[in-house]
C-alpha cells in the first residue's frame, strides 16, 4: 500500500472520494450560481439572464425582513463567542495540565455539553429565563448557549495541543529567569498561536451558524440563521439563494483568513527556526 | 504543590466551569423542574404533577414519533459510517503525500464551518419538482412524471443528514487511522493477509474508538434534531425535537420539558452504551 503501483482499490476509492466531495460542495455551488438569476428567474434552472437583482433585494429592509440587522448581530455575537472561547479554552487547557480536584467533573461537563442535544440546551435556557422573569436576548442567553457549544470544542483542541507541547520550552524560559506570566506571554502563546487561531475559527463559525441553540434564547431580535429559517417559509424567490451566497461567503472569508494566518505563521517559524538574539 | 498554585489553577478553569454551570447544568435542572409544573393557556404554574409524563407516555403519537426518530438515527448512522469510513480510509491509507492529505482533509471539513440551514436550502434546485434531478430523469426518458418524493420526504431528510453530518464520522475515524502503526500493516502483509483481510482484522479493530466517537455525534445530533426534519420533510415527517418545538409554540412548555427529560435519558443511555467502547481522553 505504501509503495509500488496504484492498484484498482486506489482508483475505486479515489472515485468514491471525488463523488463525496461533489456531494458536499455541489448543492452550495448550485445556489451560488442561481443567486445571480435574472429578475424574472425562479428557484430552479434554467437561468433567466444574469443579474445582481436578488442581492440588491436582500438589503432592502421591508422586502425580506431584517437581513442587515441580523447579519450584524450574528457577526458581533460570533466575534464575542470567538474571543471568550479562545481565552477560556486556553486558560482551562493550562489548568488541566495539573491534576486538580474536580477536574473530572469539569471534563465530563464539557463532554455532556457536546452530547446533550442542542435543542435541550436552548429550551432549558429559554425556560430558565422565563422562570426568572428575564427577557432572553441574543447578547445574554444566546451568547451563553453558543458558548456551551464552542467551549467543549475549544477545550478538546487545547487538550490535544498541550499533549503535544514540549514542556522543556517552559523550563528553559523559567531557567532564564522569566516569571510564569512572561513564560506564557512570550513562550507558550507564540508557540500555540496557530492552534489558538484554530480554536477561534471554531468559536466564530459555530456561533455564526448556530440555529438550534439560538431558537429559544435569542429573544426579540433574530440572529442570522433564525432570520434565514424564517425566510424559507415565506420567501419563494432567488433572494433566498442570494442570502445563502452572502452567508457562505462570510464563512469562507473567515475560514480563509484563519487558514492563511496559520500557514503564514508556520512558514515564518520555519524561516526563523531560531530567534536567538532577536528578543525585543 | 503550593497553595498559591492551586488557587491559580482554579482561577484558570473558572470561566469555563462557570459557563457550563450557568448555561448547561442550571438550564437542564430547570427543564427537570418545569417538567413537573402545571400549565394553562397563558402561563406555567409551579406544582409537582406527574401529569405531563402520563400524557406523554400514554399517547401513541409519542411512541410513533420516538420510533421514527430512532429509525432516522439508525439509517443515518449506518450510511454515515460506511461513507465516512471509506472516505477516511482513502485519505489515511491511499494518499501518500502528507500535504495532499492535509488538503483533502480540509476539503472535507470546510463545509462544517458553513451554515446548516443554507446547506439544506441548497438542495431545493436539485430535488424540487422542477429541479435538476427530475429534469435530467425526464430528459433521459426514465420517468414521465416528476418524482414527488425527492424533496419534502423522509428520503430528503436522510439525504440532508448524511450531507450535513458525515463529517462527524470522517474526522474521528481519520484521526484513529492516522495513529495506526504502519508497521502493523506491513506485518499483516508479510504474514500473507490480503488487503481486505488487513482492513477487517487490523485496521477496523484499531479504529473502534474513532467509530464510537463519530457514532455518538451522529446519534445525539439526529435524535435531537428538529430543523432538518421540518425543512426537508416540509412538515410531513415527525421527530422528537419537532414534537417539543410544537409544544413550545402552543405555550405548553411543561409538556415540552417532560418530553425533553425523556429524550435526554434516552440519549444518555445510548451514549453510555457507546462510551463503554472507548476512553475519550486517550483519543486526544
Amino acid at each position: 500500500m505504501q509503495h509500488g503501483k496504484r492498484g484498482p482499490a486506489f482508483w475505486f476509492l479515489g472515485a468514491f472520494f471525488c463523488l463525496f466531495v461533489l456531494f458536499l460542495y455541489g448543492p452550495t455551488l448550485t445556489i451560488l450560481i442561481l443567486s445571480f438569476q435574472g429578475p424574472s428567474g425562479g428557484l430552479t434552472f434554467p437561468m433567466n439572464g444574469v443579474s445582481v437583482h436578488w442581492f440588491k433585494n436582500l438589503f432592502e429592509k421591508q422586502m425580506v425582513g431584517d437581513f442587515a440587522g441580523s447579519l450584524q448581530r450574528s457577526m458581533i455575537l460570533g466575534a464575542a463567542t470567538m474571543l471568550v472561547t479562545v481565552v477560556a479554552s486556553f486558560s482551562a487547557g493550562l489548568a488541566f495540565r495539573t491534576r486538580f480536584r474536580g477536574s473530572a467533573i469539569v471534563f465530563y461537563l464539557a463532554i455532556a455539553s457536546l452530547i446533550v442535544p442542542s435543542i435541550l440546551i436552548s429550551l432549558g435556557i429559554g425556560l430558565l429565563f422565563r422562570v426568572l422573569g428575564w427577557d432572553p436576548t441574543w447578547y445574554t442567553s444566546a451568547f451563553g448557549a453558543h458558548l456551551t457549544w464552542t467551549l467543549p470544542f475549544g477545550l478538546l483542541i487545547m487538550f490535544a495541543v498541550f499533549n503535544r507541547f514540549d514542556r522543556r520550552y517552559e523550563e528553559a524560559s523559567r531557567d532564564l529567569g522569566a516569571t510564569s506570566w512572561q513564560t506564557i506571554r512570550h513562550v507558550v502563546i507564540p508557540i500555540l498561536l496557530p492552534s489558538l487561531i484554530g480554536v477561534g475559527l471554531f468559536g466564530f463559525t459555530l456561533s455564526y451558524d448556530e440555529f438550534a441553540r439560538s431558537l429559544y434564547t435569542a429573544g426579540t431580535f433574530n440572529t442570522l440563521p433564525l432570520e434565514i429559517y424564517g425566510m424559507t417559509t415565506n420567501v419563494t424567490t432567488p433572494v433566498l439563494y442570494a442570502l445563502g451566497t452572502v452567508t457562505t461567503g462570510v464563512s469562507f472569508a473567515v475560514i480563509a483568513i484563519a487558514l492563511v494566518s496559520v500557514t503564514w505563521l508556520r512558514r515564518r517559524r520555519a524561516r526563523h527556526g531560531s530567534d536567538a538574539g532577536k528578543a525585543a | 504543590m503550593s497553595r498559591v498554585k492551586h488557587w491559580i489553577t482554579y482561577l484558570q478553569v473558572a470561566p469555563l466551569a462557570l459557563v457550563f454551570l450557568l448555561f448547561l447544568v442550571v438550564p437542564i435542572a430547570t427543564i427537570v423542574v418545569v417538567s413537573f409544573f402545571d400549565y394553562n393557556t397563558t402561563q406555567i404554574i409551579p406544582a409537582f404533577l406527574l401529569q405531563n409524563y402520563e400524557e406523554l407516555l400514554l399517547s401513541p403519537v409519542t411512541w410513533r414519533t420516538y420510533q421514527q426518530t430512532i429509525q432516522f438515527a439508525v439509517i443515518t448512522w449506518a450510511l454515515t459510517l460506511v461513507i465516512g469510513f471509506t472516505v477516511a480510509y482513502f485519505m489515511a491509507f491511499h494518499v501518500r503525500s502528507p500535504t495532499v492529505q492535509t488538503v483533502l482533509f480540509l476539503l472535507c471539513t470546510i463545509p462544517f464551518w458553513t451554515s446548516n440551514v443554507i446547506r439544506m436550502i441548497s438542495w431545493i434546485p436539485f430535488l424540487g419538482r422542477n429541479g435538476l434531478a427530475n429534469t435530467t430523469l425526464i430528459n433521459m426518458g426514465l420517468i414521465q412524471q416528476p418524482l414527488e418524493f425527492l424533496l419534502y420526504s423522509d428520503f430528503a431528510v436522510v439525504l440532508a443528514y448524511v450531507h450535513l453530518y458525515t463529517l462527524f464520522m470522517v474526522v474521528p475515524i481519520f484521526n484513529s487511522m492516522m495513529r495506526v502503526d504502519r508497521s502493523l500493516l506491513e506485518a499483516a502483509r508479510d504474514a500473507g493477509a490480503s488487503g481486505w483481510q488487513t482492513l477487517v482484522n487490523v485496521i477496523l479493530p484499531l479504529c473502534k474508538p474513532g467509530i464510537a466517537i463519530g457514532s455518538i455525534f451522529i446519534v445525539t445530533i439526529v435524535m435531537g434534531d428538529f430543523v432538518t426534519v421540518r425543512m426537508m420533510s416540509g412538515g410531513l415527517s415527525a421527530s422528537v425535537g419537532l414534537m417539543m418545538a410544537n409544544a413550545m409554540s402552543l405555550l405548553q412548555s411543561p409538556a415540552a420539558a417532560a418530553n425533553a427529560v425523556v429524550l435526554l435519558l434516552l440519549v444518555l443511555f445510548i451514549v453510555a452504551a457507546m462510551m463503554r467502547m472507548v476512553d475519550i481522553r486517550k483519543e486526544l
